[in-house]
């Protein structure tokens, strides 16, 4: 589904990745975990094409690619409900669908507010709740548990974990808990690539 | 006290104090020739208000301006489309656009004169006044559009119709809010100043000509009034139409 072959990044003068490989078939977990700065963002990006690498190959297959990043990205004139449903039809049709996905993720009463009027988890998890109930074939996550208390983590991360089953799920991370949780293999970064350290 | 009702009673205290000066400075003079009381002027534009010659040259004019206002929004909008495209487009227009503001509007209405009709320069000189505005402001909007959503619009696949609805649009009505906003008085001013020195047929500004060739100062006045409130009018009325294209969407941004 997702694979990348011998990719190098440099990006502001340095070095980030250095023929770096990734292989990701549906319902592979894998979590990226390194030093800040070292790279992990920009592998998802690469997997998302929003960054081209300077060297070495990128091919993607998959068909509904979903991305939850570092900031939530909401759009911020539309309700919390609108911007779920912005990935679905856009339609009233899809409405309750929206809705639902915020009711699992405990959002159902802030389902009529705006961005700017959530907390920063809330709208993290109004961004994870867009991501699922976009049904992807490939979750793509960038430290999306930030922000999240304790009781709400867990509660998340199973919904996750539930909901993305057949999904191929990239994961970049600082926690070996969180990666573990969700069943992923854990790749650490070193000079310049990800490479296998556990099952 | 409610924000508005405190709003309206300070206006009201603030027109009161100055419609108190007026009628002091008039009583002072003591020719209507050279300062007409508030009253006078009311009168006489009532008066006017009365006759359907009236609402005729009113309506020549605003029509006249408008089209050249609408020709002027619209143009903008696309160049400013263009430019944001195309670094060649915005290097070229740049200075232009820059030239146009700050020639004196007397200058183009004179070369206006040389180069076209009576009939259309007052529509010409509005333009010329709210285009670069528009451009602007418009530009300015669009380069504003948040990378991080237009990233999440790609990764999500919105069409190209989806982001212009629910990223682009969003970000740049208010830019075109506020360009009209600051463009209106200013062109409805120009194009008015156009007829004054073109004396169109009907027009407020030919009005406003034949009162100061006439000495009717009161007159003067009354027409003077009359492009006051009708500028009010017209900027009050396509502010909201705008506000009311953009939806809940300008409202809760701007």
């Amino acid at each position: 589904m997702l694979e990348l072959r011998d990719v190098s990044v440099r990006l502001g003068g340095k070095q980030v990745l250095s023929a770096c490989s990734l292989r990701l078939a549906p319902g592979d977990r894998i979590a990226l975990m390194g030093p800040s700065g070292c790279g992990k963002t920009s592998v998802l990006r690469i997997c998302l094409s929003l960054l081209a690498p300077d060297a070495g190959s990128v091919r993607n297959d998959a068909l509904r690619p979903a991305a939850v990043f570092q900031e939530p990205r909401l759009l911020p004139w539309r309700t919390a409900a609108e911007n779920v449903n912005a990935v679905l039809s856009d339609s009233p049709e899809t409405m309750s669908e929206a809705l639902h996905w915020l009711e699992l993720l405990g959002l159902r009463e802030a389902a009529g507010l705006y961005p700017g009027e959530l907390s920063g988890g809330m709208s993290q998890r109004v961004s994870l709740a867009r991501a699922l109930a976009y049904r992807p074939d490939l979750l793509i996550l960038d430290e999306p548990f930030k922000g999240l208390d304790e009781a709400l983590y867990r509660r998340v991360m199973e919904l996750v974990s539930a909901s993305s089953e057949s999904a191929a799920l990239l994961l970049a991370t600082h926690s070996e808990d969180e990666a573990i949780a969700l069943g992923c293999r854990i790749l650490r970064y070193r000079d310049g690539r990800f490479e296998s350290a556990s099952t | 006290m409610k924000p508005v009702s405190r709003r309206f009673l300070v206006f009201l205290g603030v027109f009161t104090f100055w419609t108190g000066v007026w009628i002091l400075a008039a009583e002072l003079v003591g020719s209507e020739l050279l300062l007409p009381s508030p009253a006078q002027v009311l009168r006489r534009f009532l008066a006017l208000a009365g006759t359907s010659a009236f609402w005729l040259t009113v309506g020549t004019s605003i029509l006249r301006v408008l089209s050249g206002i609408l020709c002027a929004a619209v143009l903008g909008v696309l160049l400013a489309i263009l430019t944001e495209n195309s670094v060649i487009c915005k290097t070229l227009l740049s200075p232009l656009m820059v030239l146009v503001k700050s020639t004196p509007v007397a200058s183009f209405i004179i070369l206006a004169l040389i180069w076209l009709g009576r009939g259309v320069l007052p529509a010409f000189i509005s333009a010329l006044m709210v285009l670069p505005i528009v451009w602007i402001n418009v530009s300015s909007g669009i380069a504003a559009q948040d990378p991080l959503l237009l990233e999440m619009a790609r990764v999500y696949g919105f069409s190209r119709g989806r982001i212009l609805k629910r990223i682009t649009l969003p970000t740049v009505l208010p830019f075109f809010r506020s360009a009209l906003s600051s463009a209106l008085g200013l062109g409805w001013k120009a194009g008015i100043a156009a007829e004054v020195l073109t004396v169109p047929q009907p027009s407020v500004g030919k009005m406003i000509f034949e009162s100061k060739l006439y000495l009717e100062t009161t007159d003067l006045f009354a027409w003077t009034l009359a492009v006051i409130l009708l500028s009010l009018f017209i900027e009050r009325f396509l502010l909201k139409l705008v506000q009311r294209i953009g939806g809940k969407e300008v409202c809760k941004h701007a």
